[in-house]
C-alpha cells in the first residue's frame, strides 16, 4: 500500500486529501508542481480534461466533453462503457477567473445539485488546488456519500455498479 | 472497487444524525448494556429507547441479543469502517485522477519551454 507513494515524485508524497468540512461541505486538496495557469489549463481545455478526468483504472471513457468556459456558459460530459452511454453530467459555470477560480453547479441529480469551487493558488512554482463541493442540505451530502458516488455522479455510478455486477456475473 | 450499497449507508448517516443515538454508541462504546439500562441513562421511557436502539440495529451500529427477559446492547462497528473506506475510497479516486493530470500538466510545461525557446529564437 505504502509503495504506491513513490508514483507522485513531483512533491515527494502522494497529496491528495479528502475531508468533509461541515454537514455540507466535502474538499479535496492536491498540490501540483507547476504555476497555475497550467493547471488551470488542464481544466479548462477540453481536449486536455478529457485526457485525465477519466483514469483508466474507472472503466470508462468521456464519449462527450463539451466545455464552454465562460460565467453562465455550460458544460456536458457524458461517460461511456464500450462506447455506449452510462451516465451524463451537466451544468453551468458560474464564476471563471483565470488561473485562480472556478466555480460550476452541478445539475444532474434530482434536487439542487452541490456548487462546486475549484482554487488554485500558486506558491513557488506548485499550484495548491482545492476542490470544494457545497451541498444544499446535509441530506443531499449524506446521500452523495452513500451512492458511492464520486464527483457529483450518484444515481449513474449505481446503475454503473449494477451494470458491472450483471456483466461480470454474466461472464462468470 | 468495493461495492457500497446506499440503503445502508443511508441508514447510518440518518442513525447518527441524533444526539441521543450518538450518547447511545458512546454509552456502548465503555461497556455493554440493556435497553432497560440505557433507558434510565438517557431519562427516556422503554419504548422511546427500542425506537433507538432499532434504528442502530438497522444501520447495523449496534447489535442486540435477548437472554431471558432482558435485551443486550453491544457495538457493532463494521459499517462505520466502511464509511471510513468510502471516504479512503474517494480519495483513492482523486489520487487517480491526478496522476493523470499530473501527466498532462507535465507535458504542457515541456511544450511550454520548447515554445518559449522558438519564441526568442
Amino acid at each position: 500500500m505504502d509503495a504506491r507513494k513513490e508514483s507522485d515524485p513531483s512533491s515527494g508524497e502522494d497529496p491528495t486529501t479528502v475531508e468533509r468540512k461541515s454537514e455540507r461541505e466535502l474538499a479535496v486538496t492536491r498540490i501540483f508542481n507547476a504555476p497555475a495557469r497550467i493547471v488551470f489549463e488542464a481544466w479548462t481545455k477540453p481536449e486536455l480534461f478529457k485526457r485525465w478526468w477519466v483514469p483508466k483504472s474507472m472503466g470508462m471513457s468521456l464519449l462527450t466533453c463539451e466545455m464552454d468556459v465562460r460565467a453562465g456558459g455550460k458544460y456536458r460530459l457524458v461517460f461511456g462503457v464500450g462506447g455506449s452511454k452510462v451516465m451524463e453530467v451537466f451544468g453551468k459555470y458560474i464564476e471563471v477567473t483565470p488561473h485562480s477560480r472556478l466555480v460550476w453547479t452541478n445539475e444532474e441529480g434530482d434536487e439542487g445539485g452541490a456548487i462546486t469551487t475549484l482554487t488554485f493558488e500558486e506558491k513557488g512554482g506548485q499550484t495548491l488546488l482545492v476542490k470544494h463541493d457545497l451541498y444544499p442540505s446535509k441530506e443531499a451530502l449524506d446521500g452523495e456519500l452513500a451512492s458511492g458516488a464520486a464527483d457529483g455522479l450518484p444515481e449513474q455510478l449505481e446503475q454503473l455498479d449494477e451494470l458491472l455486477v450483471t456483466l461480470g456475473a454474466d461472464g462468470s | 472497487m468495493v461495492q457500497y450499497s446506499q440503503p445502508r449507508f443511508d441508514a447510518s448517516f440518518a442513525a447518527l444524525s441524533d444526539a441521543t443515538r450518538r450518547g447511545v454508541l458512546e454509552q456502548l462504546g465503555r461497556a455493554d448494556a440493556s435497553i432497560t439500562d440505557l433507558a434510565d441513562k438517557f431519562h427516556m421511557t422503554l419504548t422511546g429507547m427500542k425506537k433507538h436502539v432499532g434504528v442502530l440495529e438497522q444501520a447495523g451500529l449496534v447489535t442486540t441479543k435477548k437472554v431471558g427477559r432482558v435485551r443486550t446492547c453491544k457495538l457493532g462497528l463494521r459499517r462505520l469502517e466502511e464509511e471510513a473506506a468510502w471516504i479512503e475510497g474517494y480519495r483513492q479516486l482523486w489520487a487517480t485522477r491526478f496522476d493523470a493530470l499530473d501527466k498532462v500538466i507535465e507535458e504542457l510545461k515541456q511544450k511550454e519551454k520548447v515554445d518559449g525557446r522558438k519564441k526568442r529564437e
